[in-house]
């Protein structure tokens, strides 16, 4: 983004953008010093590339829920179609790229491109509905592709690729190599996903999301969630903008998987359930609604925080729901919120309304 | 024959589907909240009728009629702590509050009967009735499960139809102000509707693992998820729409499980209710309102 666009903008959107920008760079550089020198334990230094795929997650789920005001409940199932397209392709470029990154980053646009094609075929049917049928639509998807992908054969041999459902019928010739096992999902991963990769991917997310935010098609999105009706009626392409931002958010939830993925030696669809839709989701609405750098933090605090919360072994995920309940009542609490008002930067002057 | 069989024996799992189901579509219509936290109000009932029936040898009914005092007032409880400071709130928050009570509830069963599955004391007998010399076999347990359902059935269409709370209730779902101004005190029934709601699930957890015996703090979750897929199915916040919603989408995956593949029933299931959303999109008996400009 060019200076002269961030001047453009409003003013505190701007400073929103470059705040988030600019907290991410930090939080980044500071811990690639603390983990090169040691000062990080091993357990934290595990996490951060997860971190950052949930962070990517979050983001672009975020686009969907929060901007263009769609609620999905199976945006695992765009992370497990990335995660499997991804691991594949670069398993496939194994011998012919032996540089590392730039396989990685070849495999996440292989993930985002699947990842969206998904997110089209799945969009001309879900949004043709609106609100919770919507997202039971999606959330039947989640459910689908991950059936699908626990019972999907892929190997590989001298004659090309085969592919099987239900059982390994792919008859592979000698020397050839099975990838995806169905329920067994994919072993023997190189792990080659990085922190800088992380965060490479974590910038590239915000900056395709803020862009898309502050450009005609963002305005759009907004204007369908503010009031759908009204939007049609100036001319806005309703189904056209919504699959924009459904597409967009679908393929870097594949981007995400693959970095995800390609954190461990194995993965299984399984680990892309509804739950996990769920957790992205509890980032996005704790972050609030449409506000990125509050689901960079949110995704980032509640990865960190069951793993902080290990000194109290068995209660931890009691306290940690125990804390989200709390946060969701806080949140909404008006007390509460006028408190914390006070020291948001970037909150509505409380002034102006008192002036109404 | 075998097709009979397959048939009743979706038909009993449509029945458990449908009786849980029902729990949601009364919350939704009344609430407007999707209650993620139904399913595991049900692992709780079947936790509580299983300590009851096998470690203090209660018998049976007196088992489930804990259960299900046990869960109406978990039901209300967790209305009232979690659910009604959110009235005014976005839908998205109360949604996660209900997905945080749904964690803490699964959490506190895991610290209190540990991970361990148990094995659940079928409360009806494991017997079954043989008709046609022997070709077509029907468990008590199936039996019971459908003749409970529709008693459920007859009982709820009576209540909502009758009586005073019924009417209140069948008034809040249409339109919550206008109920307050009629002098319908709407947190109560509410509160009401969770109650209920919450009872029932006891009863439906109760029947889910008599017929399938394997107790966990998770074996809410899946039936939960189907269930409201079932409510959708049928029109949530309808309670006839529960009830075909939800003996459809039990023989359907009964079906499905013979027929196609025991793997992918799941995701034809999903399949059949994401077609019959785009056929109809307020679901086979929901209605669909008019957008008001």
């Amino acid at each position: 983004m060019t200076m002269k666009r961030l001047i453009n903008l409003k003013r505190v959107e701007a400073r929103r953008i470059f705040t988030t920008y600019a907290l991410v760079t930090a939080a980044f550089v500071i811990l690639q010093i603390m983990s090169s020198t040691k000062i990080l334990s091993s357990s934290m230094r595990g996490m951060l590339v997860p971190i950052c795929a949930y962070m990517v997650m979050a983001v672009s789920l975020n686009l969907v829920v929060g901007v263009l005001g769609e609620l999905s409940l199976g945006h695992a199932g765009f992370m497990s179609i990335g995660a499997f397209s991804g691991v594949a392709a670069a398993f496939l470029l194994q011998n012919i790229l032996p540089f590392a990154p730039l396989r990685l980053a070849l495999a996440m646009i292989v993930a985002a491109a699947f990842a969206a094609l998904a997110g089209f075929l799945i969009g001309i049917p879900v949004l043709r509905l609106k609100g919770d049928y919507l997202a039971i639509v999606t959330l039947a998807f989640g459910e689908i592709i991950k059936s699908l992908l626990n019972n999907f054969y892929l190997g590989v041999d001298s004659g090309g690729l085969h592919f099987s459902m239900l059982a390994d019928n792919t008859r592979l010739l000698a020397g050839g190599k099975l990838i995806i096992r169905g329920p067994m999902g994919i072993s023997g991963i190189q792990k080659i996903s990085t922190f800088p990769m992380g965060f490479a991917l974590t910038i590239i997310a915000l900056a395709v999301v803020f862009n898309l935010v502050n450009s005609r098609a963002g305005r759009a999105f907004m204007a369908i969630r503010d009031d759908r009706i009204a939007a049609e009626s100036i001319g806005i392409d309703i189904t056209r903008y919504k699959m924009m931002a459904f597409v967009t958010s679908a393929a870097l939830a594949g981007a995400a998987g693959c970095l995800f993925a390609m954190n461990y030696s194995t993965i299984v669809a399984n680990k892309f359930d509804f739950n996990t839709s769920i957790l992205v989701l509890v980032f996005v609405v704790l972050g609030g609604q449409g506000n990125m750098l509050g689901s960079i933090i949110a995704a980032a605090a509640l990865t960190i925080l069951p793993e902080k919360l290990r000194q109290f072994a068995d209660y931890r995920m009691l306290l940690y729901a125990v804390l989200l309940i709390a946060a969701m009542l806080g949140a909404n609490n008006s007390t509460v919120r006028r408190f914390f008002d006070r020291f948001n930067p970037f909150s509505q002057r409380p002034e102006e309304e008192e002036g109404d | 024959m075998t097709l009979l069989n397959f048939f009743i024996s979706g038909i009993s799992l449509g029945s458990i589907y449908a009786i849980i189901a029902l729990g949601y579509t009364m919350v939704y219509g009344i609430a407007k909240m999707l209650n993620f936290a139904h399913g595991d109000v049900i692992m709780v009932g079947a936790y509580v009728c299983f300590y009851a029936v096998s470690r203090y040898d209660l018998p049976p009914v007196a088992g489930v009629a804990l259960a299900m005092f046990v869960c109406t007032l978990l039901g209300i409880i967790v209305e009232k702590l979690a659910y009604k400071p959110l009235r005014q709130a976005p839908s998205l928050a109360v949604l996660i509050t209900a997905i945080g009570v749904s964690y803490f509830l699964q959490n506190t069963a895991l610290l209190l009967w540990s991970s361990n599955p148990k094995v659940f004391p079928s409360v009806v007998g494991r017997g079954a009735i043989k008709l046609f010399d022997g070709q077509l076999s029907l468990s008590h347990v199936t039996v019971v499960t459908i003749v409970t359902c529709v008693v459920i059935m007859i009982c709820l269409t009576w209540f909502t139809g009758n009586t005073r709370m019924g009417k209140a209730m069948r008034a809040c779902s249409e339109d919550k102000g206008a109920a307050q101004l009629m002098g319908i005190n709407v947190n109560a029934t509410i509160s009401m509707t969770f109650a209920i709601g919450s009872g029932l699930a006891a009863v439906a957890g109760v029947l889910l693992c008599s017929a399938y015996p394997t107790l966990m703090p998770t074996t809410g979750s899946l039936p939960g998820i189907k269930a409201f897929t079932a409510a959708v199915f049928g029109g949530i916040g309808s309670i006839p729409g529960a009830l075909l919603g939800g003996l459809l989408l039990g023989v359907i995956e009964i079906f499905a499980k013979a027929y196609i593949s025991s793997q992918l029933s799941d995701a034809v299931v999903f399949a059949v209710l994401i077609v019959v959303l785009l056929v109809k999109p307020a679901g086979l008996l929901g209605v669909q309102m008019p957008e008001k400009v």
